[in-house]
């Protein structure tokens, strides 16, 4: 063989086996997704069957019994209810952390981080508590409020680790122009960073959407997103397997699809910036 | 008249000491030149003019105003940075206008501005374009014309040339050269790079330690350094310091004695005391090879042929190595024996803390 | 003036999450202090350290720690030493990459229970399953994985989440390689081993960093995979600190007991979070 071919071999053994790897680990999303449209008997029917007539009916099935809809608005609402209160939040401080540290934001930056290291287990019983006592269980406030402040650490950080790579000359350049610490932020930093910030809030949409401790805990029907309405699919009443993919996709598409877009973006993110 | 007037101006980092008591003052229409190694405070000290660091004592007055504690904006002063910070999401035509919008000036005339302005950079053909689509040049003429829109009293400039390439680089010398000599306003400079300070300056003001070492014009500092630190820092190749053993004086004059070469220097071109020992400071074209009869001898190391130009490395009885300005097609060997004759005239003597303690002749 | 409005921008986050930690976890400190058991109302009186004698005798106790530890450490391992070398391997473009990136990202944004009745019912079914199939298809007996490896069956799950995030991470860092660098090595006479071992190693320390502490932060409070999916057991078995500690509040209605578990979770985290904090942050700040 040249080098020549010897290079295009291994180009093709290297996409071989890339592609190996990304099958097998799709293969479970690919194998809900087409168990869907089985009957249930296909579902389950040994071997496997790749072929066969495809159904919609476990989605109105779906519907109609668990009231799909009404969960998803559920999902949809604590997640990006929470995430627009948590950037407005979190803006205005990564933003003074990154421009005007002290000496102790580092430290600040730290201890907010290892809120997060606090396990939600050991508040479970006060929160369910304080929630149950406000009148707030099974509610869509109470977990606005808690993924606002779950989320909050990561989005500062993340924001705070966007914010700080921004050239500081740009601000100071503005500031010569006569800008004031107002302009400087509206006219110059957030039509910046309109890219990182809504790239932190494409991440904590998604961690919200999957978020499962709390909706299990804290919510029964009224306010149960998505996370908590396939739990309850998990009750050994039968083997409902086609309906339960179906219930799974319906769940899982949105975010899924909605990530496929940002996945780049994403990635970096949750990096805090040490990955370019 | 002093414009601008810089007062025992201080800057204290946490634990550094960035500028250690400046006093400065420049006229209006000069154009002022920072120059020294890095980390010698002439960014820190352009800075502090622009507002952009505070102040930890001292003064600073602007054609009559007290601007130390003044925000950067409210200083009627225009920066150009060194990575130019251009606004990227913003078209040339904003980012030049950016400073006269925020400033609430009508758009009629923000047009007419925008436009003069751009006519005379040319960059009237990319008004359009996004910072990300322009060429370094170009970039930094539009950075050059966002501060001149501004019509300011002083613009500031930090190391505006250092990305640039070679070429562009010298180009854009004589642009902003042809750019003050128009405008006319007074320009404060900042560049690590001794040949912009001496090429572009009205006068320069060399920095060493968070320290004026000298102010003076390009000419002045050239060939009457006050310091070694200052004589080593301009001029290319550097200025040949050779140790003097021995001073001994008869009459009027001063016999310094290079390692059993003696040289004579007129007395009344010393300072002072007369010392025991010097440096002799003697820079390249002021040393010239001659068949017979030189003051110095040496061994030709190597030669640097220019072209219009060479430079002989010539290594000296005491193994030090200087460097003779010499003609471009003279026929010089490696390991030839030279001599060397010293042009006393420009010839200057440093003492032991390293000050000047000689004075060059007026007539030369 | 300035530091005023820093500190004012900086105010709201600050505070909330202030008080997000303090109420709460004072709450518990008390209740963990008491008698509380909710089938028991009334009889809130002062036990001192019974609760956490309660909580530590407890059967599972021991099962949950090593479980909650094992977990932590054989997914970390899994997912970046998988991670890094697949990253390392497909670091070269080829046909497709992009769809392939999609199809390798996709499982980490399937939620939990999803994931979990995923593998429960489609994969591991001893009967229905593909693994089953796998099995019989290769003459061999299936295996009832949720009941004969719990433990391993939940680490499968929860890597199949992570797993797709540390390839991502990994593969975008060794794009910031400097190529330079390499073609230096190669003409030095090192095998790709070598530069693998020398160069792409190193170069990966700090993203290597951040992955294992964001997956930390999530893998010690796995909790939806094993409420689906195994339900702790059998027995203690696939129990780990949060679903004990959940088990006690809301299953056996003793408040005390489960704030005194969850305190002890906050040590244990704690104790994690005081290395990692201390070996990553560095990693992070400016």
């Amino acid at each position: 063989m040249t080098l020549n071919q010897q290079r295009k071999f291994k180009t093709f053994l290297t996409g071989l086996f890339a592609w190996t790897v990304a099958l097998v680990l799709f293969f479970p999303i690919f194998w809900m997704f087409i168990t869907s449209f089985k009957t249930e008997l296909q579902a389950i029917s040994v071997p496997p069957s790749l072929f066969f007539e495809p159904t919609l009916e476990n989605f109105s099935i779906v519907q109609e019994r668990s009231n799909y809809i009404h969960h998803a608005i559920n999902s949809v609402i604590t997640s990006f209810g929470s995430t627009l209160i948590a950037l407005i939040i979190a803006v205005p401080a990564a933003f003074s952390m990154a421009f005007f540290p002290g000496k102790r934001t580092k430290d600040i930056l730290l201890w907010m981080l290892s809120t997060k290291m606090l396990p939600a287990v050991g508040v479970l019983v006060p929160i369910y508590i304080l929630s149950r006592d406000a009148g707030l269980l099974d509610t869509r406030t109470a977990l606005v409020i808690i993924f606002t402040l779950m989320n909050l650490p990561i989005i500062v950080w993340m924001l705070f680790s966007y914010f700080k790579d921004l050239p500081k000359e740009i601000l100071e350049a503005a500031r010569m122009d006569g800008a004031t610490p107002w302009d400087e932020v509206v006219k110059v930093v957030l039509p910046l960073s309109v890219g990182a910030i809504s790239s932190t809030a494409l991440l904590s949409i998604v961690l919200c959407w999957n978020e499962a401790f709390w909706s299990l805990n804290l919510t029964a029907s009224e306010a149960a997103p998505l996370t908590a309405m396939i739990a309850s699919y998990s009750s050994p009443e039968g083997l409902f397997w086609a309906k339960l993919s179906a219930a799974s996709t319906l769940a899982c598409a949105p975010i899924v699809i909605f990530g496929w877009f940002c996945q780049k973006q994403l990635v970096q993110g949750l990096t805090f910036g040490a990955v370019k | 008249m002093t414009y601008l007037a810089i007062t025992e101006l201080q800057k204290h980092y946490d634990n550094y000491h960035a500028l250690r008591g400046i006093n400065l003052s420049i006229d209006e229409g000069e154009f002022i030149v920072f120059v020294g190694p890095s980390g010698c405070g002439k960014s820190t000290l352009l800075r502090t003019i622009a507002g952009l660091e505070s102040s930890s004592g001292g003064t600073i007055e602007l054609d009559g105003r007290d601007i130390t504690e003044l925000a950067s904006s409210k200083r009627d002063l225009a920066m150009v940075f060194q990575s130019y910070a251009l606004y990227p999401h913003m078209t040339v035509a904003d980012n030049l206008s950016f400073a006269l919008r925020l400033a609430k000036v009508p758009d009629a005339e923000i047009q007419e501005k925008v436009r003069s302005v751009s006519a005379s950079l040319q960059l009237d053909a990319l008004l359009e374009r996004k910072p990300k689509e322009l060429s370094g040049g170009q970039r930094q003429r539009v950075a050059i014309g966002r501060a001149i829109v501004r019509q300011p009293k002083v613009f500031l400039f930090d190391e505006p040339l250092s990305n640039l390439d070679a070429a562009l680089r010298v180009q854009m010398r004589l642009e902003l050269a042809r750019l003050h000599k128009k405008l006319g306003t007074t320009m404060i400079y900042v560049t690590h790079d001794q040949v912009e300070a001496m090429t572009l300056a009205d006068r320069v003001v060399i920095l060493n330690a968070g320290q004026i070492e000298q102010v003076g014009t390009p000419l002045e500092l050239y060939r009457q350094p006050n310091s070694r630190f200052v004589a080593e820092f301009i001029g290319t190749p550097k200025m040949n310091l050779i140790p003097a053993d021995k001073i001994t004086r008869k009459d009027d004059t001063l016999s310094l004695d290079l390692f059993g070469n003696n040289i004579d220097f007129p007395a009344n071109r010393v300072k002072g005391k007369l010392p025991e020992t010097a440096i002799v400071g003697i820079r390249p074209e002021h040393l010239t090879l001659v068949e017979e009869g030189g003051d110095i001898q040496g061994r030709i190391e190597l030669v640097e042929h220019l072209g219009s130009e060479a430079y002989a490395h010539i290594q000296l009885a005491n193994n030090q190595t200087i460097i003779v300005k010499a003609l471009a097609r003279s026929e010089l060997n490696d390991n030839q024996e030279v001599n060397i004759k010293v042009d006393v005239a420009e010839t200057v003597l440093f003492n032991e803390s390293d000050r000047v303690i000689s004075v060059i002749p007026e007539e030369v | 003036m300035k530091r005023s409005i820093t500190r004012l921008l900086m105010a709201p986050s600050v505070i909330l999450l202030l008080i997000w930690m303090i109420i709460p976890l004072s709450m518990t400190i008390y209740f963990s202090t008491i008698r509380y058991n909710l089938l028991y109302p009334g009889q809130n009186n002062f036990v001192g350290l019974l609760n956490f004698e309660f909580f530590i005798t407890d059967p599972g106790f021991i099962p949950a720690v090593s479980n909650t530890l094992i977990l932590l450490s054989t997914v970390l391992i899994i997912t970046v030493v998988l991670g890094v070398a697949l990253s390392a391997l497909i670091d070269k473009p080829f046909f497709g990459q992009g769809i392939v990136r999609v199809l390798l990202i996709s499982p980490f944004f399937i939620m939990p229970t999803v994931n979990a009745l995923i593998w429960k019912n489609m994969m591991m079914n001893p009967v229905y399953g593909i693994f089953a199939w796998i099995s019989n298809s290769l003459g061999l007996e299936p295996i009832d994985w949720l009941s004969t490896y719990p433990l391993m069956s939940v680490i499968i799950m929860v890597s199949w989440q992570w797993l797709p995030f540390a390839i991502l991470v990994f593969v975008t860092a060794l794009q910031s390689q400097d190529t330079e660098q390499k073609e230096a090595a190669q003409m030095d006479g090192a095998t790709g081993w070598h530069i693998f071992r020398y160069l792409t190693i190193p170069h990966l320390y700090r993203p290597i960093a951040v992955v294992v502490m964001i997956e930390t932060i999530f893998l010690l409070a796995v909790f939806a995979e094993i409420f689906v999916s195994t339900g702790g057991g059998p027995g203690y078995d696939s129990t780990n600190l949060a679903y004990l500690i959940y088990n006690q509040a809301l299953l056996q209605y003793d408040v005390g007991v489960a704030s005194a578990g969850g305190l002890f979770a906050v040590l244990l985290a704690n104790i994690v979070a005081f290395f990692l904090i201390r070996a990553v942050g560095k990693n992070l700040t400016v």
